[in-house]
């Protein structure tokens, strides 16, 4: 197992990847997802989509979803476990985000 | 109309480049077979060409469940070799990265560093052993030995030179890893 899952400090990649499979989704939605989410800044390559969605299945973050016999495409949905650990990465976010504002006295 | 170029690559980025240079003149890889390159007339950069090396053969089942994934976003997969797979999307799709991370370029640059180490390590084996048949065993064929072993050496100085330029472009992402992702 990961250890503490409070402890994982997800990258941008993984964290929008995640978000965009709380409804099913196949690759390339979530490719387009993840541009959409971030107006086009992050732009996930194929390669690194396919690797991390395999890295994500064997982690049990995420589970593929049973074929559709008229497409060959596979979707995706995000576990409870999955849930779990992007609750805590917006924990981890809103920290991050609270100090920076707090010492550039934006509050 | 199809136009077939002969060219010789061991640098595939340059041969890459080479790809996106034809494109760019409205010639498009439509098939590449040791050293045979086939193109079709296209219009101006209409496509983004990428050359991957994958973690197994092109026809082994895990090759070919990642090129269908990688066709499901709009990539073609034009020609392949060996693990060398021949990529392309259209430019109109928007911009073409395999890689679009940190750490899965570093996971493809480490996959090159291994298949160059390796060649590397056979050709100069072969060469030198050559090289050294050519000049203890004296024979008839002693000097076409030589040439052949100084020929596998020198080719084999040219791998370890690509296997190094990757291994320096790892510790440099590595570094920069060290401040931002």
């Amino acid at each position: 197992m990961e250890g503490n899952i409070d402890k994982i400090v997800l990258t941008e990649a993984v964290y929008y990847i995640l978000l965009s499979i709380y409804t099913p989704m196949h690759g390339y939605g979530i490719m387009q997802n993840v541009s959409e989410l971030s107006n086009g800044r992050v732009n996930l390559g194929p390669g690194t989509l396919y690797g991390a969605i395999n890295t994500l299945l064997e982690k049990k973050w995420i589970l593929p979803l049973i074929e559709d016999l008229n497409s060959r495409k596979k979707e995706y949905l995000i576990t409870d476990l999955g849930k779990e650990i992007v609750k805590n990465e917006i924990v981890r976010l809103e920290e991050l985000v609270k100090n920076g504002k707090k010492i550039r006295g934006e509050n | 109309m199809k136009k077939v170029v002969y060219k010789f690559y061991y640098d595939f980025e340059k041969e890459e480049k080479w790809l996106n240079e034809m494109s760019s003149k409205g010639f498009a890889l439509v098939d590449f077979f040791m050293g045979k390159y086939t193109f079709e007339e296209c219009e101006k950069g209409e496509y983004i060409y990428r050359i991957e090396l994958l973690e197994n053969l092109v026809s082994d089942p895990k090759s070919i469940e990642y090129i269908n994934f990688l066709e499901e976003t709009g990539v073609q997969h034009v020609a392949s070799s060996f693990r060398w797979a021949f990529f392309r999307k259209k430019a109109s799709l928007g911009q073409f990265d395999i890689y679009s991370d940190v750490d899965s370029k570093i996971g493809h640059y480490k996959k090159i560093v291994g298949f160059f180490s390796v060649l590397a390590f056979a050709e100069i084996t072969i060469g030198i052993s050559n090289i050294n048949l050519g000049t203890h065993v004296h024979t008839e064929i002693s000097g076409v030995n030589s040439v052949l072993g100084l020929f596998c050496f020198l080719i084999g100085i040219v791998f370890v030179s690509i296997s190094l330029r990757f291994s320096g472009k790892i510790n440099k992402l590595k570094k920069e890893k060290i401040i931002k992702e």
